[in-house]
């Protein structure tokens, strides 16, 4: 017998690796991933480099003081002494000016003209605001608490669609191409399931920590790095809720895609794991303001990615709820990771018909 | 050695390996014969480790087979497969390092096995940019890049062109001269019947001959013989305790009852003078094949 001296002995993690490595190579290597990727940083540079230039550019809206009128101190409009009220009105018709400000007989001894529309900016500037006090000052909500809302929601239905679709469709290639039986004569079946579920992972988590870091230098450099203020722990919670719950859902991915024997047929089996990735979604976009719907979804384990740093920004989580949290992922995580596994296992030899889940889990 | 003991599958209701048991042994090319569907590849598919048994073991040189053992064995599937996006080269130098391979010898062994498979220049091209033929050679170079010690073949030869067809031959005889058990499946008995030392029959899930290709042969052989002389061999009617198949002119094919009839052919034939030819006839492979299998 002929002796390979150079064969290691077997070992998982290196199987494991090797697999891993391989998918994001060809991945990398793939035009349309670069493409989508480029253009996703494109998109994000220019709203970005956009709302830097909107913010810089807000100035004092310009009116038009009639004689007479005398404005209260600081007041920030950019006034333009005019001789009377036919003079202001020839400047607002004609836009140079978004308001006038004209005598008045009432209380404040003058009044507002505007064009066509009230003219809210400079009716806000002459208002007076009653001083505010919060209780729980570290809360945030409003418009910034929506902004967040979305942007978890967004960041992880992105990634969620596109590596559940290219995890899906590259365990497609292997049974259409037939190479996966050549995969499963030399390694484990469970090891070549692992690997992919890596190495999709590791891209996916690249891309957005890629994407993540320009959108922090961006805001920085064009001094809107106000916005991060009150982000960092929700961040740190959302990255590793990510990490887990997107490999349950690249495991589910892998598990159906396995199912069908070619990439036209994915649809047909994946179609419910892409229900588990929208719902979220789209109850984040509509429902973020409403602390019941958010309080469970910082529980259920496809949601809980987004909806408990969405709790930790809003500050309304107590410091044990994410954690609690996090078992329940990495319970319902091995679960469904034994269960995608069998699946797999289970219709990865069965070429032609789609196999039927039952089939699959029975074996 | 290879060793299959009592293999028993079953898919649903329907059993497709009954009691299956065979050896294939190092340094021989052991022919696996059966009709579709008699469980050739169900059985390959089992050694390899990519479909369970429901009973039964494979042992390696007296040890059941674990992931370690089976990175040493070299598959080339009955359906066949490559990343078809792959580079070439980087495809069976993955492949290597699956079975357990450092980067440099893989690497080395990528080069080597291209060189002398002819497709030395075609290494930066993806498998899909390959001709038909140049895949073919490529899943071979598959099954060997990791130099196997166990070589299993379901239909290597089943689609190819005839030069990938000597190069095959070639190279597993290569190998099974080294030292290499190499169990490979084909319908085509004519190249079974060339190329293999030994021999497993199945049919309908159970093993109905097993052994050296020569002893099989022997022990099918009926008692029938040719004769050649140079008179008329008309003569070889009258002997008794033979029946004469077929005379003509001098040629005669005949059964004998038993060795001694046939011997007292031949000594009558020297007797009349000018024998050329006397032979037992073998059996041709598909013969034995009609005759276990029925």
């Amino acid at each position: 017998m002929t002796v390979t001296g150079s064969a290691r002995p077997y070992s998982a993690a290196r199987s494991v690796w090797l697999v891993a490595m391989r998918e994001v190579m060809v991945r990398l290597r793939s035009v349309a991933f670069l493409v989508s990727t480029g253009l996703l940083l494109v998109l994000l540079l220019g709203s970005v480099v956009v709302s830097g230039i909107i913010s810089a550019n807000a100035s004092d809206p310009k009116v038009a003081v009639v004689q007479g009128v005398t404005l209260p101190a600081d007041v920030a409009v950019e006034p333009q002494d005019v001789a009377d009220r036919d003079a202001a009105e020839e400047l607002l018709r004609a836009g140079d000016v978004d308001a006038a400000i004209i005598p008045d007989d009432g209380p404040l001894g003058f009044a507002v003209l505007g064009d066509d529309s009230v003219p809210m900016s400079v009716v806000q500037a002459l208002s007076v605001a009653p001083p505010v006090e919060l209780l729980d000052e570290s809360s945030a909500g409003g418009l910034l608490g929506y902004i967040v809302a979305i942007g978890f929601g967004l960041v992880f239905f992105l990634a969620a669609m596109t590596f559940g679709s290219t995890i899906a469709q590259s365990v497609v290639e292997e049974k259409q191409t037939r190479v996966v039986e050549i995969l499963l004569a030399t390694i484990p079946t469970r090891v070549l399931l692992a690997g992919k579920i890596l190495g999709t992972t590791i891209l996916a988590l690249g891309q957005v920590a890629l994407l993540l870091a320009i959108a922090i230098i961006a805001l920085s450099v064009t001094g809107q790095s106000d916005l991060l203020l009150g982000l960092g722990m929700p961040f740190l919670w959302f990255a590793i809720f990510f990490v887990f719950g997107f490999v349950l859902l690249a495991a589910l991915f892998a598990a159906t895609g396995a199912m069908v024997s070619r990439q036209e047929d994915i649809g047909s089996t994946t179609t419910p794991v892409t229900m588990l990735v929208m719902i979220p979604y789209f109850l984040t976009v509509f429902l973020n303001d409403n602390p019941v719907v958010v309080a469970i979804m910082s529980y259920v384990p496809f949601s809980a990615p987004v909806g408990m740093p969405l709790r930790l920004f809003l500050g309304d989580a107590q410091w044990w709820e994410p954690l609690l949290s996090l078992v329940i992922l990495l319970a319902t995580c091995v679960g469904v990771i034994a269960l995608g596994a069998r699946i797999y296992e289970n219709s990865l030899l069965r070429l032609g018909q789609r196999v039927k889940l039952g089939e699959a889990l029975r074996g | 050695m290879l060793e299959i003991r009592d293999v028993n599958k079953t898919y649903g209701t329907r059993r497709v390996l009954d009691e299956v048991s065979f050896d294939v042994v190092p340094g021989r090319m052991t022919g696996f014969v059966g009709g579709n569907g008699a469980g050739k590849t169900t059985t390959m598919r089992i050694i390899l480790g990519v479909l369970e048994a429901d009973s039964g073991t494979v042992l390696l040189d007296g040890e059941p087979l674990g992931p370690t053992g089976r990175r040493r064995f070299g598959y080339m599937p009955e359906e066949r497969g490559l990343y078809p996006k792959m580079k070439l080269g980087e495809q069976l130098v993955y492949l290597a390092r699956l079975h357990g391979l450092g980067p440099a010898d893989a690497k080395r062994n990528t080069d080597e096995l291209l060189a002398r498979l002819s497709l030395g220049e075609r290494v930066n091209d993806t498998i899909e940019k390959l001709s038909l033929g140049n895949q073919q050679r490529a899943q071979i170079a598959a099954a060997l890049v990791h130099e196997p010690e166990v070589l299993i073949l379901d239909e290597p030869f089943s689609g190819l062109d005839p030069m990938a067809v000597d190069v095959v031959v070639e190279v597993l005889a290569d190998r099974a001269r080294s030292g290499v058990p190499v169990l490979f499946s084909s319908h085509q008995l004519d190249i079974v019947e060339r190329l293999c030392d030994d021999l497993v029959i199945i049919a309908d899930g159970r093993i109905r001959a097993a052994g050296p290709r020569d002893g099989l042969r022997a022990e099918h052989a009926t008692l029938r013989y040719q004769l050649q002389t140079e008179g008329d061999a008309g003569w070889v009617r009258e002997t008794p305790g033979v029946t004469v198949i077929e005379a003509d002119g001098g040629y005669a094919l005949f059964d004998a009852d038993d060795p001694d009839a046939a011997q007292r052919v031949l000594a009558a034939a020297v007797a009349r003078g000018g024998v050329s030819d006397f032979a037992r006839q073998h059996p041709s492979l598909s013969q034995i094949f009609k005759e276990v299998v029925r």
